[in-house]
């Protein structure tokens, strides 16, 4: 593996088996991410982003859980890894922020004390510099009189300052990959820019590597290098930022994009995609958005669409894309 | 038997379906760490109309009332002051008792599975409210699935499913077709497509405008979603803390806001193209917490235009274009502000 990248997947599949049924969570994504690069995992609920997020933490429930396939995270293979090899890699050189920073934090520990127990489990270092570290991370992410906050507990701070506690804790072991599961989804508008203004910049000071897991095209526009359309379970379209949000190759992208509201759209009917997701726990042969897609065809049912790329660096799991020649 | 045909029209045209006036709700902290004597200021003061046939919006982060406002509307809970007039009469009073007043408004909130009884059918769910108000069942059933029909969901497949049976979108399908079962004149809708994905927020939308026409509805339409409130609403009130900044036509208010908080809530918006970020926030920090709203104006700690008179003193709520108010200093004449003209006009 070339050393130049954080994460590799190949052929990644994520099933949840319980005595009632098996649910394909994550069925067959490649994709790779190189260092300083931000990619944005787009889809909606139950698309399998979360699952995709979580396998390269090694988050998903133990015993429940079959991973399958490669999927290789800053030189460890995850699929094969004890518990102790993933607890070298969380923290260190991974790190991930979650959508609720209520649920996320201790409740009954203060703020700079969940810092610096983070950076003593992982680090030689006293206690007391861990806390002299842990008042510069609160000032790097910009939380203001970081000195008293340091003694806060998380109910004691606002929505907006919650999640930039996680960011310092997530940032508090100089992470090589952070991954952030919707950390803006719970936030309003106003607090939500700054969030992602801080990450952006967060991300091109520290020089990490990033994957965005969002619902929100709008969002993904802001952060990402590349964006990911993922659609039950699978990688439907991949390519930079500015092509798939002006030009989405794949119908799922395209009628993601047409059914978000933005302005311009007043007193028109909204181009709907009809139909819901399939359920993941019988996955049918062919395309999975077959059923909803208005350019169906009968070969869209036969076989499911190989990744087809149509200029360099985007592609597409579907049969009306032209491979380049 | 009894038919529940949809109320008549009383005060004509001109006469607003529902007139706000002075609402305030304060709630009580009742003892705690920090002693008694505190309340959280949810809604303090905020006056509108609606007219008949349109879609007001309701926009605002989390905190500012917007929620609490549609509770003292929908009287689920008793206003600390103030008055809902409904198309010209007081509600709660001889001449519009409230189970007639809520025959005639009712109500979509965002958690479509909360809302429903997780005991009762889909079909009996809707049934319910004509029922209590004495609509047999046996006709009662048949209009739940005209209902089903008009929301887009087939009565054999769902009728008789329950409601963790269904997806989140048709959930909220269902929650509609409830509220429109008493033939309401006006619908308050509780950030309604937030917890949808976005295939389905634009399959609700799309629904939400047919069925306006289709059954002569006015909306209240409550969103933290500036983009969706554009789409749909005819007018704009903005929230902030329990006030009203700003309120006037879609149009004017996205095109040209007046007030500071308008103008950043705008900009906070995704710019959707990848070439033209933003570098800066529009504003800094976070709402400030209710209990203890600052002095004044309430958005003067996050305004960076903000100056000493805006710490003394509330501004009022001053029209600044046709049917467009906005409660800023800066736009009230000889206010006092730098920004303000001089002279009262």
């Amino acid at each position: 593996m070339s050393e130049d990248l954080l994460v590799r997947a190949k052929n990644l599949n994520v099933k949840f088996v319980s005595r009632d049924a098996t649910v394909h969570a994550v069925n067959g994504v490649d994709f790779q991410l190189a260092q300083r690069e931000v990619l944005c995992i787009l889809g909606e609920s139950g698309s399998g982003k979360s699952v995709t997020l979580r396998a390269i933490m090694g988050l998903n429930p133990r015993g429940k859980t079959v991973v399958e396939g490669e999927l290789n995270v800053c030189g460890q293979d995850v699929v094969g890894a004890s518990e102790a090899q993933m607890s070298q890699l969380r923290g260190r050189q991974v790190a991930m922020i979650f959508q609720e920073p209520m649920t996320a934090l201790d409740p009954v520990f203060t703020i700079g004390r969940q810092i610096a127990e983070t950076i003593v489990r992982h680090e030689s270092i006293s206690y007391k510099d861990a806390l002299a570290r842990a008042l510069d991370l609160l000032e790097l992410v910009q939380i203001p009189s970081a000195k008293r906050r340091l003694e806060a507990y998380p109910h004691e701070l606002s929505g907006g300052l919650r999640q930039r506690a996680m960011i310092a804790i997530a940032l508090s072991c100089k992470p090589k990959l952070l991954l952030a599961d919707e950390p803006t989804t719970a936030l309003d508008a106003t607090v939500q820019i700054q969030i992602l203004l801080l990450l952006r910049r967060l991300q091109q000071e520290l020089g990490m590597g990033v994957i965005f897991v969002t619902h929100d095209l709008g969002v993904a526009g802001e952060i990402a290098d590349r964006i990911a359309v993922m659609y039950a379970g699978r990688f439907v379209e991949e390519g930079p930022v500015r092509d798939v949000m002006r030009a989405p190759l794949h119908p799922y992208a395209q009628g993601l994009l047409g059914a978000t509201v933005h302005a311009g759209l007043r007193g028109k009917r909204l181009t709907t995609i009809p139909g819901a997701p399939p359920d993941l726990r019988a996955i049918a042969p062919g395309c999975s958005f077959a059923p909803r897609c208005a350019m169906v065809e009968a070969a869209c049912r036969a076989d499911l669409p190989n990744l087809r790329s149509p200029e360099p660096g985007r592609s597409a799991r579907c049969i009306h894309v032209n491979e380049a020649a | 038997m009894l038919q529940l045909p949809t109320m008549p029209d009383r005060g004509g045209p001109a006469q607003p379906l529902l007139i706000v006036q002075n609402l305030v709700k304060h709630f009580p902290l009742k003892g705690g760490l920090f002693g008694q004597g505190g309340k959280v200021q949810a809604v303090d003061g905020i006056d509108f109309e609606i007219r008949k046939g349109e879609t007001l919006g309701i926009v605002g982060e989390s905190g500012c009332g917007k929620s609490t406002a549609s509770r003292l509307i929908m009287s689920l809970i008793e206003p600390t002051d103030g008055e809902i007039i409904f198309d010209g009469e007081k509600v709660g009073t001889a001449a519009l008792p409230l189970k007639e007043y809520r025959r005639q408004v009712q109500m979509v909130f965002q958690d479509s599975y909360a809302s429903l009884n997780p005991r009762l059918s889909i079909e009996e769910s809707i049934a319910f409210g004509p029922m209590v108000h004495g609509l047999g069942r046996s006709r009662a059933i048949p209009r739940a699935h005209d209902l089903l029909t008009a929301v887009g969901l087939a009565p054999a497949q769902f009728a008789h499913r329950y409601p963790h049976e269904l997806s989140g979108g048709q959930r909220q399908r269902v929650n509609i077709a409830r509220a429109l079962a008493l033939r309401p004149r006006m619908l308050i809708l509780d950030e309604p497509v937030s917890a949808l994905d976005k295939s389905v927020e634009a399959q609700v939308l799309n629904m939400l405008l047919d069925l306006k026409a289709q059954f002569e509805l006015t909306y209240l339409f409550i969103s933290h979603d500036l983009n969706v409130v554009q789409h749909v609403a005819d007018r704009v009130l903005v929230m902030y803390l329990g006030r009203v900044a700003e309120i006037g036509p879609v149009d004017s208010i996205f095109a040209a806001p007046q007030h500071p908080y308008t103008q950043a809530l705008l900009a906070s918006r995704p710019s959707m193209d990848p070439d033209r970020r933003r570098t800066e926030p529009p504003i800094t920090g976070d709402p400030p917490n209710p209990v203890n709203p600052p002095s004044g104006c309430r958005f003067r700690t996050r305004c960076s235009l903000a100056e000493d008179i805006c710490a003394s003193a509330t501004p009022p709520l001053g029209t600044t274009g046709p049917m467009h108010q906005a409660a800023c200093h800066i736009v009230a004449p000889g206010s006092g502000h730098s920004m303000a003209s001089r002279e009262a006009a």
